[in-house]
């Protein structure tokens, strides 16, 4: 009798409930996609002229020469590693005080507001835009180089750093807390065990990620093998290029595998 | 002798969690504080070692006022107060040793404790404790790989290795079996025993309470309803704490399982040692 009464039917009740605003969002983003596919320039003359230029750069390239500009590329590569190593280091070693500061749960407001600026400025320009500005400051070569990628990496490191911290478990710390330990004993006890891990792991992966921005960096002037390919392009050496191309692929590749598997280990 | 006078805790939500508690614990009493959830039960022990900022109010150790002590004169003095913890609160990711060594802290200066550089004493001390428990051989082990009854006797030896005069205990048995939850209450009755600290004790498990400690007392609304001896819990007692419940089953089954509980434990102390290192050589 009772069950006769309760209601047969059940839906999933919708994300919005008002049903014309759900119904106007819809349409209104379906208008504004249409509008902008409408207003996207599409040139097809030009795209179909294009095209056997395309082919004839691509062909430019094959085979890779490794061979006439080698001393320039190991220079290059040696060069860019090496600004990928020390940026790494010097970014993360500035980025562990900024992303303890950056975390809310242990650090006092005014230093959390202070070191969340400082990651938001980092964070707020690419690579390539903070490497111009460098440029600018201290003049053409990998120093530059350095200097941005260190500064890009405290932005990444630093912020990620803070979230694992404010995700950690605090009835750990807390027990540390009660023994009387001091702060840097907490932190040492409490804290940096429960984020290590993952903490290795994206260290490993901003090597690869700063070594992949040290080719992009270089084109703008920070020195490495970007400046190698910068030059192999003006000079319309698209062989040797493509030979350039092939490493960066390469190291990438092995970093990507390396620390793939040195990340497995350290968890 | 600790001494708690006017202790008021006023949350920033605005809850008021201690409305002026006063309770005297003399040394090497072990002492249950029982009361429903949200009765203020862990607030009172996190004053005392200020894990929790008190409102207002005193709490004196051996006559000093921790409330208003800096911050380096309450590192002394929580050095000294033990903390065991509900869910055991152990680093999962640091080996058994560390975790142990880890109580030692407030003693040792920055750098020894970064490089592991214990004093020797410290670490015999550690090992002695740790065979105390039957967790000797599990030294090396990462805290994460043990039971629940073995890191609850991990966080044990943290909080005795403080050399402590006053053990703070918040929910030590709320997520073991029963039978290792009697088994950690009776070894920390027992190390009080030998040690003769004094111990406050935060359970829910009213029979536990009545079992392991000389006094009992009752929270609720940040009030002290009850305090006296287990024997003196009747169902208006339970009733003035908990609320309006159905008590007989609680209060008749006391004296039954205190002594079942204390024939099987003459048979087997604790879990046999044995089988169980030899399950976890297995795990890992």
């Amino acid at each position: 009798m009772t069950v006769a009464a309760l209601p047969r039917q059940w839906k999933k009740p919708p994300l919005i409930k008002s049903r014309a605003l759900r119904w106007g969002l819809a349409i209104g983003a379906a208008v504004y996609l249409a509008l902008a596919f409408e207003t996207t320039p599409v040139n097809w003359h030009r795209v179909w002229e294009g095209l056997p230029r395309g082919l004839q750069f691509i062909s430019a390239f094959l085979p890779p020469d490794f061979v006439s500009r080698w001393s320039e590329i190991v220079e290059g590569i040696s060069e860019s590693l090496w600004m990928t190593v020390v940026s790494t280091v010097v970014g993360i070693a500035l980025s562990i005080p900024v992303g303890i500061g950056a975390a809310k749960n242990i650090a006092p407001a005014p230093v959390y507001y202070f070191c969340r600026a400082i990651l938001a400025v980092s964070r707020s320009f690419q690579e390539i835009i903070l490497a111009i500005f460098f440029v600018k400051l201290f003049g053409f070569g990998p120093f530059a180089g350095f200097v941005t990628l260190s500064f890009a990496t405290i932005g990444f490191y630093g912020k990620l750093l803070a979230e694992d911290i404010e995700d950690m478990d605090a009835s750990q710390a807390e027990a540390v807390r009660a023994t009387g330990a001091s702060w840097l004993q907490w932190i040492n006890f409490g804290v940096q065990p429960q984020v290590m891990p993952r903490m290795i792991g994206l260290g490993l992966y901003r090597l690869d990620i700063n070594f992949r921005e040290s080719a992009v960096v270089g084109i703008v002037g920070g020195g490495g093998i970007g400046a190698t390919l910068e030059t192999a392009f003006d000079r319309y050496e698209f062989d040797s290029a493509a030979a350039i191309l092939l490493i960066i692929i390469g190291v990438v590749m092995l970093a990507e595998y390396s620390s793939g598997y040195l990340r497995r280990w350290v968890q | 002798m600790l001494r708690i006078r006017g202790l008021t805790k006023r949350y920033r939500t605005g809850d008021l969690a201690l409305k002026g508690m006063d309770l005297d614990v003399p040394d090497g009493q072990v002492m249950a504080l029982i009361g429903p959830s949200g009765a203020g039960k862990s607030t009172v022990i996190r004053c005392i070692n200020r894990l929790v900022e008190p409102t207002a109010g005193s709490v004196a150790l051996n006559d000093v006022d921790i409330v208003k002590l800096g911050t380096r004169d309450l590192r002394r003095v929580r050095r000294r107060i033990g903390m065991i913890f509900q869910e055991y609160a152990l680093v999962e990711r640091l080996s058994v040793m560390e975790n142990v060594l880890s109580g030692r802290l407030g003693y040792v200066g920055f750098w020894q404790s970064w490089l592991r550089r214990f004093p020797q004493s410290d670490v015999d001390e550690a090992f002695r404790l740790l065979a105390r428990v039957g967790l000797d051989l599990m030294a090396d082990k990462r805290a994460d790989e043990l039971s629940g009854g073995q890191r609850q006797r991990v966080g044990i030896c943290r909080a005795l290795i403080q050399n402590p005069e006053l053990l703070l205990v918040d929910e030590p048995t709320a997520s073991l079996d029963p039978r290792t939850s009697r088994q950690i209450m009776r070894l920390i009755k027992e190390l009080c025993a030998e040690r003769k600290l004094s111990a406050i004790i935060n359970i829910h498990d009213v029979m536990l309470a009545q079992m392991f400690a000389e006094r009992i007392v009752g929270l609720r609304l940040g009030e002290i309803v009850y305090d006296g001896p287990p024997d003196k819990l009747t169902a208006e007692v339970l009733t003035s704490i908990y609320g309006e419940e159905d008590w007989s089953a609680t209060i008749r089954k006391v004296d039954d399982t205190d002594e079942a509980a204390a024939d099987a434990d003459n048979v087997i102390p604790f879990e046999p040692p044995l089988p169980d290192r030899d399950r976890l050589a297995g795990l890992t």
